[in-house]
Order: structure tokens, then sequence, then C-alpha cells
């Protein structure tokens, strides 16, 4: 009773912060509520029983991801570019034709929900091994550097890929900024440094640098 | 109504696929919210995979859903560079504006 509660309210909350990702105008309020949208399906991956994706969802998506978003966003100041929302003038035609080929697309996948046949011996399966005493941490972990070892490691890859490909896309060389430059400081001769100048009295120097 | 089972997390995960793809067909605004919309696809496809993986006593969905979700975060990574190099190259990344490629 409890779980379907709690499962109602988190998915209603997840499904209204879906569809105000899509309409919100305001490109930080998106942001916003696919911050909220992450944090209530993980909670409903931890109501599940799988409490170590929940908590690497936060982690990865609200902690790393969305802080990406929002940076983007208020570095790029897109937010005070007035958007119009379905009152595009020109190019508005193929707005019908998504609504129709995602309606198409939802009422496939709720075909396919609706019509899937549950084996008999799939539904022995269910909560049978419920009593074990192992952690879903601990399990996951089992299996994640045992079986799926080599995936893993090719992971680690994409992402150092992606960090490389992120840093190579945005790095610029600027102009006109001074970097100390070690060589040239330890290999100075004292002859280019100190200048002996004859000075008269009552006379200034004048020192051309 | 009242039993929570596989078909209810299912139902979950294709309504807010449907989201997301709404989100990339009618988007009128800036390229951001594309990249926002994928990441709800994303979403959805780790719904499916746990619930598959709880329901079915089985914990490779929930392994797979760590690469997905590995995957997800490289994927975002990349596309808001190259969406930062192309506003500082063209000063637009609203999607109508967008159309070099004549596409």
């Amino acid at each position: 009773m409890a779980h379907a509660i709690f499962f109602y309210i988190f998915s209603s909350i997840a499904i209204i912060s879906a569809i105000m990702v899509t309409v919100s105008k305001n490109t930080v309020h998106s942001v916003f509520f696919l911050i909220l949208d992450f944090i209530s399906i993980s909670c409903l991956f931890i109501m599940i029983g799988a409490e170590f994706l929940g908590m690497i969802m936060l982690i990865v998506y609200v902690g790393a991801v969305a802080v990406l978003f929002l940076f983007v966003v208020m570095m790029l100041n897109v937010a005070q570019q007035k958007n119009q929302w379905f009152l595009s003038e020109e190019s508005s035609g193929h707005i019908p034709v998504g609504l129709i080929i995602s309606t198409i697309i939802f009422f496939e996948l709720i075909i396919v929900i609706g019509g899937w046949k549950y084996k008999p011996e799939l539904f022995d399966k269910i909560k049978t091994s419920s009593a074990e005493t192992v952690s879903n941490t601990h399990s996951l972990g089992q299996i994640l550097y045992t079986d799926y070892i080599h995936v893993f490691q090719i992971s680690g890859m994409i992402l150092l890929v992606a960090m490389i490909g992120a840093i190579v896309l945005t790095f610029r060389q600027r102009e006109g900024v001074k970097r100390q430059d070690y060589i040239k400081q330890i290999s100075r001769e004292r002859s280019e440094g100190v200048q002996v100048l004859d000075v008269q009295s009552n006379k200034g120097v004048s020192v051309d640098d | 109504m009242i039993d929570i089972g596989l078909g209810h997390y299912l139902t979950l995960g294709a309504i807010i696929f449907t989201i997301g793809v709404v989100g990339i067909f009618l988007n009128r605004k800036n390229i951001i919210v594309v990249l926002m919309s994928i990441e709800l696809i994303l979403l959805a496809v780790n719904i499916n995979l746990v619930s598959f993986s709880i329901y079915l006593d089985d914990l490779a969905g929930q392994v797979f859903t760590l690469f997905i979700l590995t995957v997800a975060a490289a994927e975002a990574a990349i596309g808001l560079a190259i969406i930062v190099v192309y506003f500082r190259n063209a000063g637009t990344i609203r999607v109508e504006e967008i159309d070099k490629l004549k596409g």
C-alpha cells in the first residue's frame, strides 16, 4: 500500500517535471526541472531496491551533469533570448508531424508493455532469492569487477576520451597573455639585467627600456 | 492499481521516453533543451533496465544502467563543449538559426 502511494507520488512528480523540461520558456527553469526529475526517479530506484544506482544517479546527474548544464546555460547567456513556444512563423510545419510520430511511439510502447506475456518460469524466479543477506551494492560490485570487467574498463576509456575531447574542443590560445617562462628567467645573464651608468650631478639619467 | 508491478514502471518509462521525443520534435528554443531531452530518453531507458533487473532478479540490467550513465555523462560533456564552441563562432544556438548545413 505504501509502496503504491509512494510510486504514484514520485512518478507523477517525474512526469510533470519532464513535461516542464520541454515546455518551460526559461532554459534555467528547464535545468531545474531536469534536476527534480532525476531526484524523483532516483527515489523510485531506491524504493524498488536498487539503492546503489539511485545514489549514483544522484551523484552523477544532479551533482555533475545538471551543474554542467547550468554552467553552460549561464555562460552562454541564452536566458535572455526571447523564446517563443509554438509561435514560430515559418518553420512550424513539422510540429504536427512530430506530435503524430510521438503519439505513435507512445502507443507502440504501451502495446508492447500490455501485450507482453510473462513467461511462467520467469514468474517463479521473481522474489525467490530475495532472502539473500548480501546488499545491492555488494552484489553489484561482485559481478561488476568479475564478469563485466572489460566493459567497465571500456567505460573508463569512454570517459577519458570525452574529457580529452571536451578540453580540445573548448581550448583556445589567447592573445596577450603573459606567462612565466622559467628557462628564460634562469638563463638570464648579468649583462642583460644590470647596466652601470655614469651619472653626472644635477642631471638625471634617461634609461631606455 | 494498488499492486505495483513491472508494468507500472515500464509505463512510467514509456511516458518519459515519449516526453523526451516530443521535446526533441517540438523544440523552438536553444539546442541545450535538445540535449536535456536526450537525457530524459536515456533516463527512461534506465528505468526500464532497472525495473526489469529487479523484477527478473538479474543484476545485469543494473550493470548496464551504470554503463548507460557513463555514456550519458560523456555525451553531455561533449555536446555542451560543441555548443560552447558553436556559440563562440556563430553567436546563436537557436534551433532555427543553425542552418549552415542547409538541412
